[in-house]
C-alpha cells in the first residue's frame, strides 16, 4: 500500500482518510450588508445555522436572495458584517484549502491539463507523499475521467469540466465541500447524471456538503436537509429534513414522497420568487 | 458499485460532448467508437482547404512579381513613374552579388542585433511592469500618467533626443528600438491582467494558493495570450523604429544600406534592402508566434 514509486501508483482510497467527526459548520448570527455605490444593501439578514459533520445541506431560494452570498461567506470571500462563521470551531477569516469550493461557472485553469488542475491544491499544500499527481489520479478516477487526464479543459464538455472541478476541490481533503449552483449551466440530462454521481462520491466520503441551488428537484433529491431562503434580504424561512431513503437514484424523482416534498417547497419558493420579481421591477 | 470502478473503459477518443459524457457514465461507449467520419474521407479531400490556400499564395506572389516586371520593363509612367524603378531581374542580379559580399550580411546582422537588444530589454521591463500595474491599482495610478504622456510620441521623434542622451550611436539606435516595442508590450500586458477571470483567482484562493502563487500560477499564465499579442505588435513597431533610426543616423544596418543605395544611385539595392527588411520582419514575427505556441500548448 505504501509503494508510491510511480506517480500512477494506487494510494489509499480517499474515504478512509476521512473522519466523520470533521466538518461542522456553524453560522452564528451572521448578517451581510453591502455598502456600495448604489446605497446600502442587506444581502443576508441575521442567520444562524449549524450543520453537522457529514450532512448534505441544500440552501434553496429564488435568484438574488443572498444564498450565494452566504455560501461565499462560509468560503471566506465575503466577510460577514455581523456575527461569525466557524468550521470545526475555527473562525473563517479568508478562503482556505479546508473548504473546497465548486463554482457555477467553469473555473478550471485553461492552461493546465485535467491532471494538473486536480494536482494544483496538493502541490500547493506541499505534501511529499503521496505525490500530488498520485492524489490527482485517484480523484480523477473517482469522477470517471481517467482517460481525459492529459486533456485541456476546453477539450471537455461542460459536465466533464464540473466533474474535474469537484475532483479538484476534493483533492485537498477539505473538511467541507461548498457548491454554488454547480450544475446550473448544464442540460437537464447531464444534470441528473451529475447529481447521482455527486451522491455516490458523497456517500464514499461522508464529507459535509453545503449546496446552493434554486432548483427544487435538485435540493430534494440531494439533501438531508433543505434550508429555504426568503427573497432579499435573505433569511432562512424553513429548515426541513428530507426523509427519503438512500442511496437515491433517478427513480426517486417520480416517487410519492419526493413529490410531496416538492409540493411543499413549490408553494414557498413561488411566493418568494414573486416577491423577488416585484423587488426587481420596483 | 463504487464510483471509482466505473468508466475505466479504454475506448479511444470518444467525442467529448455532453451526450458522450452521459454515455460514458452508463458504460455505453460503443456509439463513440463508430463515429469518426473524418477518418474515412480521402486524404486529398481533407487537405483541400490547406492545398487551396497554398496554391493561391503562390499564384498571388507570382502575379505580383509579374506586374512589377511588366511595369518596370516597359518603363511605365502615368503620374507614378516606374522609369528608374529596378526590375525583378535587376534586383535578383544585385541580390546574387550581395549574397557573395560580407558587407551585406554585416548590415543585416547589425540590424538584427539592434532589434534583439532593444526588443528583449523592452520585453524584460514592460512585461513585469505591466503585470504589477495590472495587479496593484496604486502602482497603476502612479505610473499611468507618465506612460500616457510619453506613449503618443513616435519613436522616430526620439532620434535627436536619443543621440544627445546616449554616448554612442549604437546605444541611441537600440534605445529607439526599445521605445518602439516597449509601449505595445506594456499596454497589452496591462489589458491582459484586467481580463483575468476573477473566478480563477477565487478558485486558486480556495485551493490554498498564496498571493505570490496566485500571481505566478494564475495571473501570469492567464495573461500570456495578451502578452504575446503585445510582443507581436511590439516587434512590428520595433522594426519601423529601427529602420527610421538607421536611415537618419548611423553607418550600418539594413535601413542605412537602403538609404545609402538611394544616395549612391544604386536603385536595385533600394528594392533589395526593402525586401530584406520585409523578410527579416516576417521571420521575427514568425519566431514570436512559434515561441508563443510552445509556451501555450493549451491554445491552438
Amino acid at each position: 500500500m505504501l509503494n508510491l514509486v510511480s506517480p500512477r501508483a494506487k494510494i489509499e482510497p480517499p474515504a478512509r482518510t476521512y473522519r466523520n467527526d470533521r466538518g461542522r459548520i456553524e453560522i452564528d448570527n451572521v448578517g451581510i450588508v453591502f455598502d456600495g455605490d448604489r446605497g446600502v444593501h442587506t444581502a443576508v439578514e441575521n442567520t444562524s445555522i449549524t450543520i453537522e459533520p457529514g450532512q448534505f445541506v441544500c440552501i434553496l431560494g429564488p435568484s438574488g436572495c443572498g444564498k450565494s452570498t452566504l455560501l461565499n461567506a462560509v468560503a471566506g470571500y465575503v466577510p460577514p458584517t455581523t456575527g461569525q462563521i466557524r468550521v470545526d470551531g475555527e473562525p473563517v477569516k479568508a478562503p482556505g484549502p479546508d473548504r473546497g469550493m465548486v463554482f457555477q461557472q467553469y473555473s478550471l485553469f485553461p492552461w493546465m491539463t485535467v491532471r494538473e488542475n486536480v494536482a494544483f491544491g496538493p502541490r500547493i499544500s506541499g505534501r511529499g507523499e503521496p505525490t500530488p499527481e498520485a492524489i490527482a489520479d485517484t480523484f480523477i478516477e473517482m469522477v470517471g475521467l481517467t482517460r481525459f487526464a492529459k486533456r485541456y479543459p476546453r477539450e471537455l464538455s461542460g459536465g466533464m469540466q464540473q466533474r474535474v472541478g469537484i475532483a479538484r476541490a476534493l483533492a485537498n481533503y477539505p473538511r467541507v465541500l461548498l457548491m454554488d449552483e454547480p450544475f446550473g449551466a448544464l442540460d437537464s440530462q447531464t444534470r441528473a447524471m451529475m447529481s447521482e454521481n455527486l451522491l455516490k462520491i458523497w456517500a464514499e466520503f461522508g464529507i459535509t456538503v453545503l449546496f446552493v441551488t434554486h432548483d427544487i428537484d435538485e435540493a430534494v433529491f440531494l439533501g438531508d436537509r433543505v434550508l429555504v431562503m426568503s427573497a432579499s434580504p435573505g433569511r432562512i424561512i424553513a429548515d426541513i429534513k428530507i426523509d427519503l431513503p438512500r442511496p437515491r437514484d433517478g427513480d426517486l424523482t417520480v416517487d410519492e414522497g419526493f413529490i410531496r416534498y416538492k409540493r411543499l417547497f413549490h408553494a414557498q419558493i413561488r411566493q418568494e420568487s414573486l416577491k423577488a420579481f416585484e423587488q426587481q421591477n420596483r | 458499485m463504487s464510483v471509482a470502478e466505473r468508466a475505466v473503459d479504454d475506448v479511444p477518443n470518444p467525442v467529448p460532448s455532453d451526450a458522450a459524457d452521459t454515455l460514458v457514465d452508463k458504460q455505453l461507449s460503443e456509439p463513440a467508437l463508430v463515429r469518426s467520419p473524418q477518418a474515412r474521407k480521402p486524404w486529398l479531400k481533407r487537405k483541400l482547404p490547406q492545398l487551396r490556400a497554398f496554391v493561391f499564395a503562390i499564384i498571388s506572389l507570382v502575379l505580383f512579381v509579374a506586374l512589377w516586371h511588366v511595369l518596370t520593363e516597359n518603363r511605365v509612367s502615368f503620374h507614378v513613374r516606374f522609369i528608374n524603378v529596378p526590375s525583378p531581374k535587376q534586383v535578383l542580379e544585385k541580390a546574387e552579388a550581395a549574397f557573395k559580399s560580407a558587407m551585406f550580411f554585416e548590415h543585416a546582422r547589425i540590424s538584427c542585433r539592434r532589434i534583439g537588444f532593444g526588443f528583449v530589454i523592452a520585453a524584460l521591463i514592460a512585461i513585469p511592469l505591466g503585470l504589477v500595474m495590472g495587479r496593484y491599482k496604486m502602482i497603476r495610478e502612479f505610473v499611468t500618467p507618465v506612460v500616457e504622456v510619453i506613449r503618443p510620441i513616435p519613436a522616430i521623434a526620439w532620434v535627436p533626443m536619443s543621440i544627445m542622451l546616449w554616448p554612442s550611436n549604437e546605444e541611441s539606435i537600440v534605445f529607439i528600438t526599445f521605445l518602439g516595442s516597449f509601449f505595445p508590450i506594456l499596454l497589452n500586458t496591462i489589458a491582459g491582467m484586467g481580463a483575468v477571470d476573477p473566478v480563477l483567482v477565487r478558485a486558486a484562493q480556495s485551493l490554498g494558493a498564496s498571493e505570490r502563487q496566485i500571481f505566478r500560477k494564475v495571473y501570469f499564465p492567464a495573461c500570456l495570450p495578451s502578452i504575446f499579442t503585445g510582443l507581436a505588435v511590439g516587434m512590428g513597431v520595433a522594426w519601423v523604429s529601427l529602420i527610421a533610426a538607421e536611415m537618419i543616423s548611423g553607418q550600418f544596418g539594413i535601413g542605412y544600406f537602403t538609404w545609402e543605395a538611394y544616395s549612391l544611385v544604386q536603385y536595385a539595392d533600394i528594392a533589395l534592402g526593402m525586401i530584406t527588411i520585409g523578410v527579416l520582419g516576417l521571420l521575427s514575427s514568425l519566431l514570436i508566434r512559434l515561441f508563443g505556441n510552445l509556451l501555450m500548448p493549451w491554445k491552438s
